[in-house]
């Protein structure tokens, strides 16, 4: 019998060959904590005795979730990473350098084929490049940086085959709110996911991540995109499953009649074709966080606003992934549409997504975000309601003051390579 | 042996309804207990008394890593969670800071009730009800992990993982 791809990149890391439900101890490529989760790992590193990491280079902290610091209650855990960080070693990426999902994947610090573990929930998008990624508290982050291992069950697999061609002006991020309106919101809850299929060939690194970023939504311990095409910047092995594996659930979806998908309030399984929410008036627009705020997110965003300007009623928030994308979109003319057409940009980071920091809805308020997750205060005040969909139709969205169909607004051109 | 008194709420508790995001950036407990589930019931923390427990149903701590949530639930005086399923990360961190969690899939618990609970067996007993539940068998890790307390007192006492 053969294996899944987890079964094959977990069987490399462990001291023997692993099936789904086996147990194992496994060696730990690299790990990474952020402001929100990195003060309570330093604190359950130090209490564990942790003087040395296990290896300073496989170790990062990022400043993301609360950036630049809002009170000195968080300056100073921030200067509690800062300090660690110095004395420690471990890399370092500092308030405004970006999202850590987007850092550690641009900086090569997680790799194909690799194992890691994130203290945050949306570590599964380093599926995105064929690695075992999967989210974890502070405690079990801590004990890595202390033994370079951790253990975890083997997950079953889901394998979702996406077949048909994407219909024009959708975008990966349609096709993930789709997926999980259908597994549910955990409905694949300590599995892996697989994706694969014809409909997903031709995807970016972008792209690939927005799915596995959003296996998430679905309970998943982790999410992996079949790396068939994929392209990256260094040297890399593929790891594929076996034509024999077993899989928990197969399933297969064709694409090629999706419309533009939203979540409506207060959960991200929520989800129909926009048809249901068209015309609900919002209040705020925001692109950003770890699922869409990358160069072609930006794009898509600059292809439905270029020339046009933001509804009178609306605040529309921009947040790039990274600073390095920001930096694109500033040499590209992205960055310039978008604020012409009355985008307020904020720093590199997961302020309004989480609600820790930036466009904190008021009461009775209605937003649609680029974001994944809409439960109820996400974003800061529990008497706001939340709808996610892709980048484009938050700027459609932006542009109409309702939620809109960006096909509307392009007459169905919707070719997000030309800018 | 834990007995207690339960708070039950339902389905897909996420962790922003355990502890908003805003109030995480904290390494003070009792500030994260002074929120817990403040946007799902304002009023629990002011009810909850020492020893009590937490009853939900399905996928119980959805959504994000942050070891708060369960932190605040510990903080706030809860001995235990009783659950009909737990998302993974919330059951893994609950394990690590030493919160017994306990999912019993087909439990009728009801607001109010006492229950009797024993970790060793998973012997769940409702004294209001007269019924008698049966826990899911832990792996025998996290039940090593939850014995020393906690990941912290486990690594403290055996420096790595001693095997699973």
């Amino acid at each position: 019998m053969g294996q899944t791809t987890v079964e094959k990149i977990i069987s490399k890391h462990a001291a023997s060959s692993v099936r789904a439900g086996d147990l194992a101890i496994v060696d730990v490529d690299g790990v990474m904590a952020t402001d929100a989760t990195g003060p309570f790992t330093i604190k359950a590193f130090r209490d564990m005795g942790g003087i040395d990491l296990w290896d300073a280079e496989r170790v990062s902290l990022i400043l993301d979730h609360a950036t630049p610091a809002p009170n000195e209650r968080i300056s100073n855990l921030h200067q509690m990473l800062r300090d660690f960080a110095n004395e420690s070693g471990c890399h370092f990426y500092d308030v405004g350098e970006g999202i850590c999902h987007q850092l550690m994947v641009e900086n090569g610090h997680v790799k194909p084929g690799d194992l890691f573990l994130g203290a945050d929930s949306h570590s599964p998008t380093y599926g995105g490049l064929n690695a075992f990624a999967a989210g974890v508290g502070s405690t079990d982050l801590a004990a890595v940086m202390l033994t370079g291992k951790t253990w975890l069950k083997v997950p079953e697999t889901i394998r979702i085959e996406l077949v048909g061609q994407l219909p024009k002006g959708l975008t990966a991020k349609d096709m993930i709110l789709f997926l999980v309106g259908q597994i549910g919101i955990a409905g694949a809850t300590y599995m892996a996911v697989e994706f694969t299929g014809e409909a997903i060939r031709d995807f970016t690194l972008a792209s690939r991540m927005v799915l596995a970023n959003m296996v998430a939504e679905m309970g998943a311990k982790t999410g992996l995109v079949d790396p068939t095409n994929l392209e990256l910047w260094y040297d890399w092995e593929a790891t594929y499953p076996d034509d024999d594996a077993k899989y928990a659930i197969s399933q297969t979806f064709d694409v090629s009649q999706l419309k533009p998908q939203v979540a409506r309030p207060h959960l991200p399984s929520h989800v129909s074709d926009i048809d249901v929410s068209q015309g609900k008036k919002i209040q705020q627009a925001f692109i950003g966080s770890c699922t869409n705020a990358r160069l072609e997110d930006l794009q898509m965003a600059a292809r439905v606003l270029k020339g046009k300007k933001i509804a009178r009623t609306v605040r529309l928030l921009v947040a790039p992934a990274s600073r390095k994308i920001f930096n694109a979109a500033l040499a590209d003319g992205t960055i310039q549409i978008l604020s012409d057409a009355g985008a307020t940009f904020l720093n590199a980071g997961c302020g309004p997504c989480v609600g820790t920091l930036g466009g904190i809805p008021a009461d009775g308020e209605v937003i649609i975000s680029s974001t994944n997750r809409n439960f109820q205060g996400r974003m800061g005040n529990p008497n706001a309601e939340i709808y996610l969909s892709s980048p484009a139709v938050v700027a459609a969205s932006a542009l109409t003051g309702e939620i809109t169909n960006p096909a509307d607004i392009l007459n169905g051109n919707t070719d997000w390579e030309i800018l | 042996m834990l007995v207690g008194k339960t708070h039950v709420y339902g389905d897909n508790i996420d962790t922003d309804r355990i502890i908003p995001g805003k109030y995480t950036k904290t390494l003070d407990m009792s500030q994260l207990a002074a929120h817990v589930l403040e946007d799902l019931d304002p009023e629990f923390r002011h009810r909850v008394q020492s020893g009590d427990i937490l009853v939900a149903g399905e996928n119980f701590g959805t959504g994000s890593s942050r070891e708060q949530a369960p932190i605040a639930i510990q903080a706030a005086g809860i001995s235990v969670v009783v659950a009909r399923s737990f998302a993974r990360i919330f059951y893994r961190n609950a394990i690590n800071i030493g919160l017994p969690v306990v999912e019993i899939a087909n439990h009728t618990i009801e607001n109010g009730q006492q229950l009797e609970i024993d970790l060793k067996t998973g012997a769940v007993t409702n004294l209001a009800a007269h019924e008698t539940y049966q826990a899911r068998q832990m792996p025998q890790v996290m039940i090593d992990i939850l014995n020393e307390g906690g990941l912290v007192n486990y690594l403290k006492q055996h420096g790595t993982y001693k095997g699973v």
